[in-house]
């Protein structure tokens, strides 16, 4: 049972013995067990990833905007390679297939 | 939906499959396992193979609880459930899985009180709420799941709910890799790391199959970019000649794992001394049983579990298909005999099986394709 989703934690229960939060997921506001973080306790605001009515991790928001930069740099070397080749300053570089800017 | 839409970004599934294209080596032919059946899904739904280069092949790898379980143990649970003071309860995924008897959807039609839930914790409130019935849970999962079925029993055990016990039915993932390895005829290149069951274990647990094995793995999560991400990081290993374990998942896969969740587990289960897999054999030490100090809670102490032992149906190749030797359509049932409508095995009826996904996703745009080629003739 792979399926697991992120939701926001909204409230916390403290009179629970066990440890239970509010979470919203799409609007749709549910109770999960967050007795597996007992750790690193999350607070309202913290985003979990929910696995069977239990929290089982948090969601780091720094390690997911660090992987949409890597994700936005994919090419970027390449294309920027292109860019140089398609210079025709220098009489003694090799000719690239045809790469014309075309803005 | 945050956390799910930035990692569906159409133009950097485009800088992704690119970025794929360039470091797949056109001269090689490169063997991929995903470990987990939701990758399977994943790879399916969101159509991955249409944007990758043909020499990547996709194996599909026996990560899904649901379809390594063999026939028998359904049977055994659902012997327990002709009790009429038991109420037998699983997940919807169990629900349409065959047993010799039929499915427990069937045994339900047939008067059996079985109950669809969510969460093992649904099922002992369903315990607290019917104090003259007794519940069973029929536990199933790898490492992603155990942890809440344990932490439910000692949920159990510390309120003294008497009326509740565990099928217990959980496996671990290690030791399916290892099979997966010392198969013969398996020949793998890398491997897509399972994703949510890393969040328990970690990923050190993955180390052998770098350093033993010489194999790249990188934990993965599940969305578009995430598999492509993984894609792109494997493809990098093996250009350079590497093998480590790398963490693509990072926002959810901490690298020592949850450790609660690790002592929750070793709380209420040890392992089973063997376990049978449905298309790998016994395996030891790959599954769990409830510890003796759980044992009120344990539903194979307090029922007579008849141990049943059923072979597949001869014609299906669900063991074959599960261990990535055979593709879904090269089976010779599939999509005739065998349809999630009526499924032989439980492949073709699990969130997690390769069979339904291919069923579902794959096999119709071939039909469609057909059926407009013909239509045009």
């Amino acid at each position: 049972m792979c399926l697991a989703i992120p939701g926001k934690i909204v409230a916390i229960d403290h009179n629970a013995a066990a440890h239970l939060g509010t979470v919203e997921v799409a609007g749709v506001r549910r109770k999960v067990d967050l007795g597996l973080l007992e750790d690193d306790m999350p607070v309202a605001g913290d985003w979990v990833l929910i696995h069977v009515g239990f929290a089982m991790t948090k969601i780091s928001e720094q390690d997911a905007l660090e992987q949409m930069n890597l994700l936005q740099m994919l090419g970027e070397a390449e294309q920027a390679m292109q860019e140089v080749h398609g210079y025709g300053g220098d009489e003694n570089a090799e000719n690239s297939p045809g790469t014309s800017r075309v803005s | 939906m945050r956390y799910v839409d930035e990692f569906r970004d159409p133009e950097l599934i485009t800088k992704a499959s690119e970025e794929i294209y360039r470091l797949a080596d056109p001269e090689r032919h490169y063997r991929i396992m995903e470990v987990c059946g939701g990758h399977t899904h994943a790879i399916y739904r969101f159509g991955l193979k249409d944007i990758l280069p043909s020499n990547i092949e996709l194996i599909h790898g026996p990560g899904c609880p649901v379809c390594v379980l063999p026939m028998g143990r359904i049977d055994d649970g659902l012997a327990v459930a002709k009790d009429p003071d038991v109420i037998f309860t699983a997940f919807g995924d169990m629900m349409r899985v065959p047993g010799t008897q039929g499915s427990p959807f069937e045994h339900k039609a047939r008067g059996t009180d079985v109950r669809i839930v969510y969460s093992p914790a649904d099922a002992l409130q369903i315990a607290r709420k019917n104090p003259e019935k007794h519940v069973m849970f029929f536990a199933i999962g790898f490492e992603t799941t155990a942890p809440s079925t344990a932490l439910t029993l000692m949920r159990a055990k510390a309120e003294g709910i008497e009326n509740f016990t565990i099928f217990c039915n959980h496996v671990t993932i290690i030791p399916a890799i290892r099979a997966i390895l010392d198969s013969p005829d398996m020949r793998l290149d890398a491997f897509i790391g399972p994703g949510h069951v890393s969040t328990v274990i970690g990923c050190r647990p993955y180390e052998w199959i770098a350093r033993n094995e010489g194999k790249p793995v990188v934990t993965s999560g599940f969305e578009p970019l995430d598999l492509l991400q993984s894609l792109v990081m494997l493809l990098r290993q093996l250009r350079a000649s590497e093998a480590k374990v790398e963490n693509q998942y990072k926002r959810v896969v901490p690298w020592e794992g949850n450790r609660a969740a690790l002592k929750a587990m070793a709380e209420v289960f040890q392992l089973r001394p063997y376990f049978e897999w449905r298309g790998l054999g016994f395996i030891s030490q790959s599954a769990l049983k409830i510890r003796d100090e759980y044992a009120q809670w344990d539903a194979e102490q307090r029922f007579p579990i008849p141990g049943t032992r059923v072979t597949d149906p001869k014609a299906a190749q669900c063991g074959e298909v599960l261990k990535g030797v055979l593709k879904p359509a090269q089976c010779k049932l599939f999509g005739k005999e065998c349809t999630p409508e009526h499924p032989i095995g439980a492949l073709m009826v699990s969130s997690e099986g390769s069979c339904a996904a291919y069923y579902n996703y794959e096999h119709r745009k071939a039909a469609a394709m057909v059926a407009s080629i013909s239509s045009v003739a």
